[in-house]
């Protein structure tokens, strides 16, 4: 059974004129697959990620996360949110904590784990992203790559079955993409089912195990990377990716 | 520091120098002004006589209780024992050895003086100045806490919470704390203490009602600093916090109000400097604070120029000493 199941969902926002950001939106994904998502920007893509936790409430369908309908009201939110990692594209670190408490409060809060405990898992992780010497440093004091892996590595430490990538390198300078996508990479390969929404067209081409293409709420195509990139059939994929790949 | 003066061309050493001079004249200036218009209405500056009213000494008598005769006389140094004697047994009392008024063999009849005691207690206006601060100080609290639920309760989904959290607010923020104050003592403090007398129990102090009244007047604005400082954390705070799987209540105390905190400080000790300010409107329903004990000092004293100054010195030294305690704070929260 597909761990991350969407059928038919559908989301407007309302600011106040109705904007239709998700309409008729259906996908499945199976334990460990890495899916990209792409598309232009207000194509619904960070909206059908943020579904996938709730953190949007799809108005229609349903959304079944390991067997989960996480749109019924009486189901436990902040279980199923244990196990789906999120990763944004402001890293969202608490600037008030040290890196290490970062890493830490929510396994102690939610998974009741010990203060040593915590603490232990949460240096194992930084060792994995490469900044277990800056678990002392508050979230300032670091640059952006550093920032986002903590991030990565703060989410990792609820041991989560599912990570979201909300654009995680678009507020990077240029040369700190590459660290934080060898984290990813490094996870995708570890088999973490991963959902990723971004631009980074090489990111998808090399480790995507299928790439949805998004545009005005829908998913317009699907379909392996090397067939998407090579030869997408529907001329909006082909005009979005002529102008990004022109480059 | 930043200053707006670097964007235009530097200032040289002269101009730091005049502008310096011309402040410390104009304050010179401001206070001959004043010392001058004194003068000229012929008042007489007597400082010496405000001292006596932060820590005074008064003369208390020693009176017999009983008929008798003085038996005995012992002195040693400072104090002496006068013992009575009389066909009921004897009496001893302790008198300052100077102020002794009988001697061995006088026949003293009650209420008689037999010495003169000194008792040294705090003024008026040390007395006062204690008053508004246990007043100031319980009504911060109960302020704070006041706004801190109103605040949550204001930025709340349900419209129940939401909605009281409102009215509170607009209706405290729409009338004059002295109206408040009024209302609280003479409307619901009558039917209380009513009450309370016909459940034979002792009425409420007025100072309870003043407490009240300004706790729930600066609730409101308390609130509305809350809400500002919880509204001005970044969403995404409470987005990650959320997506690791904390409850509301667990990000906001362990992520968001930490955070609000220090946008919260400066306009909470705005706010508390004017309630101290605002305690001095609590004369008006009975409650002996700084105002109104300075008022009675100056009627008492004849001296309104010296004991108005010292009693504004005495508010600037609270609500200084609390701006300083709260730069403190503000350090202290990263």
């Amino acid at each position: 059974m597909p761990i991350i199941q969407v059928r038919n969902i559908a989301k407007t926002f309302y600011l106040p004129q109705p904007i239709p950001a998700l309409r008729d939106v259906s996908v499945d994904i199976e334990a460990g697959e890495t899916v990209v998502v792409i598309g232009p920007s207000g194509s619904g893509k960070s909206t059908f990620l943020r579904c996938l936790n709730r953190l949007e409430y799809a108005e229609k369908g349903t959304i079944l996360i390991d067997g989960v309908d996480i749109l019924d009201p009486r189901c436990d939110i902040n279980a199923i949110r244990a196990e789906v990692g999120m990763v944004f594209q402001s890293f969202n670190l608490f600037p008030h904590m040290t890196v290490l408490e970062n890493l830490t409060l929510a396994q102690r809060a939610v998974r009741k784990r010990s203060r040593a405990q915590a603490a232990e898992r949460a240096m194992a992780l930084l060792q994995k992203v490469g900044i277990a010497d800056k678990y002392q440093a508050r979230p300032e004091q670091l640059s952006g790559g550093q920032q986002q892996r903590v991030a990565i590595a703060r989410s990792l430490a609820m041991d989560p079955k599912i990570m979201l990538f909300d654009e995680p390198t678009s507020a990077l300078d240029p040369e700190m993409v590459g660290e934080v996508l060898d984290v990813m990479k490094t996870l995708s390969r570890e088999g973490m089912t991963m959902v990723v929404v971004t631009h980074e067209m090489g990111f998808a081409r090399e480790v995507a195990d299928r790439v949805l293409f998004m545009d005005q709420g829908t998913i317009l195509e699907e379909g392996p990377p090397e067939h998407f990139f090579t030869a997408p059939k529907h001329p909006r994929t082909q005009e979005f990716l002529s102008q990004i790949l022109a480059f | 520091m930043h200053c707006p003066a670097a964007l235009d061309r530097p200032k040289g050493k002269g101009y730091f120098l005049f502008w310096r001079s011309v402040f410390a004249l104009g304050l010179g200036l401001a206070l001959f002004a004043m010392y001058q218009a004194s003068v000229s209405v012929e008042y007489i500056w007597r400082w010496n006589r405000v001292p006596q009213y932060f820590w005074t000494t008064e003369a208390i008598d020693i009176h017999a209780t009983q008929e008798g005769e003085v038996s005995r006389v012992e002195r040693s140094g400072e104090t002496a024992v006068i013992v009575l004697r009389n066909p009921s047994g004897e009496e001893r009392y302790v008198v300052p050895t100077a102020t002794l008024r009988v001697d061995k063999g006088d026949l003293v009849s009650p209420g008689d003086v037999l010495g003169t005691t000194t008792r040294s207690r705090p003024g008026l206006l040390l007395e006062g100045l204690f008053v508004t601060l246990e007043v100031s100080f319980l009504a911060i609290l109960g302020g704070t806490v006041l706004g801190l639920m109103t605040g949550l309760a204001r930025i709340s989904t349900n419209p129940a919470l939401r909605w009281s959290a409102i009215t509170y607010i607009e209706i405290i923020r729409g009338s004059p704390l002295l109206v408040q104050i009024f209302l609280w003592y003479f409307v619901v403090g009558t039917v209380v203490n009513q009450l309370m007398t016909r459940w034979d129990v002792a009425p409420i102090d007025p100072l309870w009602y003043g407490v009240l009244a300004l706790s729930i007047f600066s609730g409101a604005y308390v609130a509305e600093i809350v809400r500002a400082g919880i509204q001005s954390v970044h969403r995404g705070q409470m987005e990650a916090a959320r997506s690791l799987g904390l409850t509301y209540t667990q990000a906001m105390a362990r992520i968001i109000l930490p955070q609000a905190m220090r946008r919260i400080l400066p306009p909470l000790a705005g706010q508390f400097i004017s309630l101290i300010k605002d305690s001095s409107l609590l004369g008006v329903i009975a409650i002996r604070e700084l105002t109104k004990a300075s008022r009675e000092v100056v009627s008492s004293s004849l001296q309104p120029f010296e004991v108005w100054i010292v009693c504004a010195i005495l508010y600037l030294v609270l609500t200084f000493t609390l701006s300083l305690f709260v730069q403190y704070l503000e350090r202290k929260a990263i």
